[in-house]
């Protein structure tokens, strides 16, 4: 008989076994958190001239490191609770076959562990794109593989879930936008694990000899879709963390389930054919492939990117309008909850997402320009963008979410956790930003001394790129310290923070299941319908629902215009033909 | 309850035929495997697996 608590705050069900479950991939995910910017710091501080903190094989193992540990492990564990959260919770439903869930948690565990072990033992500094002919230790593949083994499990039991959840009838209808989103990103995590497999076991077989070859070329092609994949299970899950969040903090809904469905298929279609914008230098792939995969494919997953910056403030602004808000274009907006961190850190990451990562990722995957910064620092500035300040807030605002509801713990720190999205955005801002202007210098990534010294064959650059470089650094050093404060805010309430439940001692911090008298045996009263849709129910004013979300729409689209057509000027500056 | 001997069909009729067929997460699944499949690895393997050697 599976057994149920209700959160006495929010009214959301948790099952006895997902309970933990979520409790336990989310606190590894912290910890992989903590160890990766250790790292950042290390590796930002190399970076920045004029500290230039260590020495050149520290240097690329650490990068090897911090790569892997940020995002493959944070972001995955993290994504496992998620899972767990939109199947169960959400659906008020009993999770699928609890222990097969445990074992990939273990599976998770034991394969993280592995591969940093071999990384940090100094032979496997490949990077996280480990390209052969670059060999690591065979157990640093080994590691990455049970990994995902135990992501792919995770997986499956979500989708058992569903099934369960439909079985059962714990739910009116569709299943909730947010879970829909949650299962896009499920699905492209198995795609994205199949082609993990495809590369990485040959790779593990190479690294031990059996296999005497791995073409280079080939290993990029399937590779990525693996990379870049990987990438798109974070963006369809922090986009449906972006709407759980607004559906929480303002009781917004949808401003169409169509539209915001419709765009999440966008993402089914088309998604991870833009893997192939990581190729667009890459000798030996035909010009059509590159043009159909990316040009075509891409764009559309970027309109559904759009679509989504779009209808999640669009939603907010609705119901904020309905509460009265209704000055101007943007009171809605400016009287929106700063204060609160977990607004504050989704917001941010929306905006940031759209604003930095999106315009740049664009430009990137244009085949024309993308040969001015591929290979630069501007690369690691355009995903930092992404994977941080999108993916990473995201998760960190739901993590102040799930402090008091998921863990029953009051947050610590109230206001060092107002600031903390505003310190940890504005130093991944700087560093975004600024790595990304040093790139379009041409400063290379993954490099640890752009002075070349002592090398016969050294390149210049200009005094700038020094600058922008510790300017970076200075960006770096103040992420990590928010990234600090987060994660003491985290830990700290789980360990520090008053019980709001009695039942919610040290361990049921950290995956241990409550005492029985938390929860029920009666099963949840079946999930209702969603109501009525925001915007169908009521028209505002002169046919636009949302005017201040327009704006800020005109706003993006101008920006990308502008900065779009400045990167052709660049281009046609590479070669001087004269 | 009542409410849960309510019969699918009537829950059904709000939802539109396409959102219902999406509701399918296995057909997601599908799509989203079978697509970059051939699009991207299949023929990017292809071009690779064909570029002729040097001939010495
Ligand atoms: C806490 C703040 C962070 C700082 C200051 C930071 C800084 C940096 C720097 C300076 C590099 C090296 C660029 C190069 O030389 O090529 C780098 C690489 C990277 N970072 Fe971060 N980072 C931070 C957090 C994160 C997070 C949270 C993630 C993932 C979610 C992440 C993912 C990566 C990846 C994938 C690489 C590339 C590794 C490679 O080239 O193999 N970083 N980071
Ligand atoms: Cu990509």
């Amino acid at each position: 008989m599976a057994q149920f608590r209700q959160c006495p705050d929010t009214g959301l069900f948790f099952h006895k076994e997902a309970e933990n479950l979520m409790k336990a991939n989310a606190v590894a995910g912290v910890v992989c958190l903590l160890i990766a910017g250790v790292l950042a710091l290390l590796v930002v501080l190399t970076r920045w001239p004029a500290v230039h903190l260590l020495p050149a094989d520290a240097f690329y193992m650490v990068l090897t490191a911090h790569g892997i540990c940020a995002l493959i492990f944070w972001v995955i564990f993290f994504e496992m609770a998620i899972l767990y959260f939109a199947g169960s919770t959400l659906l008020r439903s009993r999770l699928a076959t609890p222990r097969w869930a445990w074992a990939g948690f273990v599976l998770m565990i034991v394969g993280a562990v592995m591969t940093l072990a071999a990384v940090f033992a100094g032979k496997s500094s490949v990077m996280m794109t480990s390209y052969v002919p670059m060999r690591a230790e065979p157990s640093f593949y080994l590691g990455l593989v049970i990994f995902a083994v135990g992501a792919l499990i995770g997986c499956f039991v979500y989708l058992g879930t569903l099934v369960v959840a439909k079985n059962e009838k714990t739910y009116e209808g569709s299943v909730p936008l947010v879970t829909f989103g949650a299962t896009v990103a499920c699905v492209i995590a198995i795609f994205t694990i199949a082609s993990g497999a495809e590369i990485l076991i040959p790779t593990y077989l190479w690294s031990i000899g059996y296999i005497s070859h791995i073409d280079p070329a080939m290993y990029r092609v399937i590779w990525w879709a693996l990379g870049h994949s990987s990438q798109q299970i974070n963006v369809a899950a922090h986009v449906a963390v972006w709407y759980l969040i607004a559906g929480v903090i303002f009781g917004a809904r949808p401003m169409s389930e169509k539209v915001s469905r419709a765009a999440y298929l966008l993402y089914i279609f088309f998604l991870q054919l833009a893997s192939a914008h990581h190729l667009m230098t890459d000798p030996g792939i035909s010009s059509e492939w590159k043009i159909f995969n990316t040009s075509y494919a891409m764009y559309l997953a970027v309109l559904a990117s759009m679509i989504h910056g779009l209808t999640v403030p669009g939603a907010i602004e609705v119901a904020q309008r309905k509460k009265g808000l209704t000055n101007g274009s943007f009171e809605w907006l400016r009287k929106a909850p700063w204060g609160n961190p977990v607004f504050s850190s989704m917001f941010i990451s929306l905006v940031g997402f759209g604003f930095l990562g999106g315009i740049s990722g664009v430009v990137m995957g244009t085949e024309q320009i993308s040969i001015i910064i591929h290979n630069t620092i501007y690369v690691p500035g355009h995903f930092h963008a992404t994977v941080v300040i999108g993916t990473t807030m995201a998760w960190m605002g739901l993590t102040y979410l799930l402090i008091p509801v998921l863990f029953r713990r009051k947050m610590i720190l109230p206001q060092a956790a107002k600031l903390q999205p505003y310190i940890f955005g504005l130093g991944m801002s700087l560093v975004a930003v600024f790595h990304m202007a040093a790139g379009t210098l041409g400063v290379a990534r993954r490099h640890w001394d752009m002075g070349f010294a002592g090398n016969p064959l050294g390149f210049e650059y200009p005094a700038t790129a020094y600058l922008l470089m510790g300017i970076a650094g200075i960006g770096g050093v103040i992420a990590v310290a928010g990234g600090a404060l987060f994660i003491a805010i985290a830990v700290g309430s789980l360990v520090f923070g008053e019980k709001l439940q009695k039942e919610a001692g040290l361990l049921q911090s950290f995956g241990f299941p409550l005492a029985d008298s938390a929860y029920t045996n009666e099963k949840p009263a079946r999930l209702p319908m969603a109501p009525a849709e925001a915007v169908e129910a009521d028209h505002g004013e002169a046919g636009f629902e949302a005017p201040g979300t327009f704006i800020l729409a005109m706003v993006l689209l101008v920006s990308f215009v502008i900065y779009y057509f400045i990167n052709w000027k660049y281009l046609s500056e590479v070669w001087g033909l004269s | 309850m009542a409410e849960e001997n309510k019969p699918d069909e009537q829950e059904d009729e709000n939802i539109s035929p396409w959102q219902q067929i999406i509701d399918n997460p296995f057909l997601l699944l599908f799509i989203c495997v079978a697509m970059p499949t051939v699009f991207y690895t299949l023929w990017g393997v292809m071009e690779v697996a064909t570029i002729p050697t040097a001939p010495y």
